[in-house]
């Protein structure tokens, strides 16, 4: 399984970015090949609006089939929904490492409906 | 010859200032006056024209849809700069609410798969008021809808097609300095910035000069509510060798006037005050 988390810097100990459309990068990890990369965000961190739908664009790009981030609008959710990628939420202050534990042991919550109102509807 | 009415802050007698200038110039000119309020998430130039039977026109924008020829390229999503449009390994999801109608998704589609929708974005309003030369226009976004620049444009296109462009048209912007007060001001003639002298007023002013200098427009200072305050706005208008085009007073008078719907054009005082306002305005044109 190749997992996305949103996160605020780079490794296994930095935070995770409770926001998706606007985090600062991604941590992918792929349980399969055990390979690891960040990708940067700043693209949509400075986005004028629509910051989701790209964000969850990129995800999709990555071939990702889980995400893990703090809160999913209902753009970005109709959009990775539609792709069949699975999205967890994630406590603030965990790190991605925490996180990752927490994903094994099924602790984090998986989301069936965005969890926060875009900024515009 | 058009004239736009901004100021930046919201609430310093944009509209109070619009309708009675149209109506001044009513008195004294020959020409077709036009008022047209561009003010299309709240327009409220009508509550003082107290006009009924208003002809309406429902107004449409075009948005992007997505047709069978459609393979999931995803070129559309990677060019839409306003991120409208997601594709995933099943289908394209278009957000008509982020988009601009740009229509570069609609132009470098490799497979042609785009048809174009309407979807009803509001309605235009329009009337003969008063006498008859003196007409009114309106454009007001329906429920719902964000984007008011198509709106504007709309409404500001029909302006000039149904009364041409030998009328005078006034202009009533929105607030604020982004892009619908840049469609409300940007083919005008001269721009009337009405301020109040407070920190507040100044605060946004000091936004609106700028936004009209990099517009490189011709404009000019209202200060509305004169008296109270401080003097921090005549101040930064000298420094910044900004005309001062009038002062309209704070007064008990007006305010009763106004709060009953009424124009204060038929104060002789205030009269006086727009004679002079328009007398400035045509030495800056």
């Amino acid at each position: 399984m190749k997992i996305a988390f949103t996160t605020t810097g780079k490794g296994w100990d930095a935070q995770v970015d409770t926001r998706f459309g606007r985090a600062i990068g991604f941590f992918i990890f792929s349980e399969e090949s055990k390979i690891e990369y960040y990708v940067s965000n700043e693209q949509n961190m400075n986005a004028m609006g629509g910051a989701g739908v790209q964000s969850a664009q990129n995800i999709i790009n990555l071939k990702i089939d889980a995400l893990v981030t703090g809160n999913m609008g209902p753009r970005a959710f109709q959009i990775l929904n539609s792709a069949g990628i699975k999205i967890y939420l994630a406590e603030e202050n965990l790190t991605i490492k925490e996180a990752y534990e927490a994903f094994k042991k099924n602790e984090l919550k998986e989301v069936a409906n965005p969890n926060v109102a875009g900024h515009w509807v | 010859m058009k004239i736009s009415v901004a100021s930046g802050k919201g609430g310093t007698g944009k509209t109070t200032f619009a309708v009675n200038f149209s109506l001044f110039l009513n008195n004294i000119k020959k020409n077709k006056i036009v008022l047209v309020d561009l003010d299309v998430e709240e327009p409220d130039c009508h509550i003082f024209l107290k006009h009924k039977n208003f002809k309406r026109k429902k107004c449409f924008r075009e948005i992007p849809k997505v047709n069978e020829k459609c393979n999931l390229c995803g070129k559309c999503s990677e060019i839409c700069e306003f991120n409208a449009i997601a594709v995933t390994n099943t289908k394209v999801i278009i957000f008509p609410d982020l988009c601009h109608s740009c229509y570069a998704c609609i132009e470098m589609c490799p497979q042609k798969a785009f048809d174009i929708e309407n979807i009803e974005m509001g309605e235009i309003h329009w009337g003969n008021i008063a006498s008859n030369n003196f007409y009114f226009v309106e454009g007001k976004l329906k429920i719902g809808e964000v984007m008011a620049v198509p709106m504007i444009r709309q409404t500001k296109n029909f302006s000039a097609e149904r009364f041409g462009e030998n009328s005078y048209f006034i202009f009533d912007s929105p607030p604020g300095t982004s892009c619908p007060v840049i469609e409300a001001t940007k083919e005008s003639d001269f721009v009337v910035l009405v301020t109040e002298p407070t920190p507040f007023g100044l605060h946004d002013l000091k936004l609106a000069v700028e936004t009209m200098r990099k517009l490189r427009k011709k404009f000019g200072v209202v200060i509305n509510k004169a008296g109270i305050g401080d003097q921090s706005v005549s101040e930064y208008c000298y420094n910044e060798k900004i005309s001062i085009l009038g002062e309209i007073p704070y007064s008990r008078e007006i305010a009763e006037l106004y709060s009953q719907g009424k124009n204060i054009i038929n104060l002789p005082s205030i009269n006086k005050i727009f004679e002079k306002i328009h007398k400035n305005i045509l030495s800056l044109l």
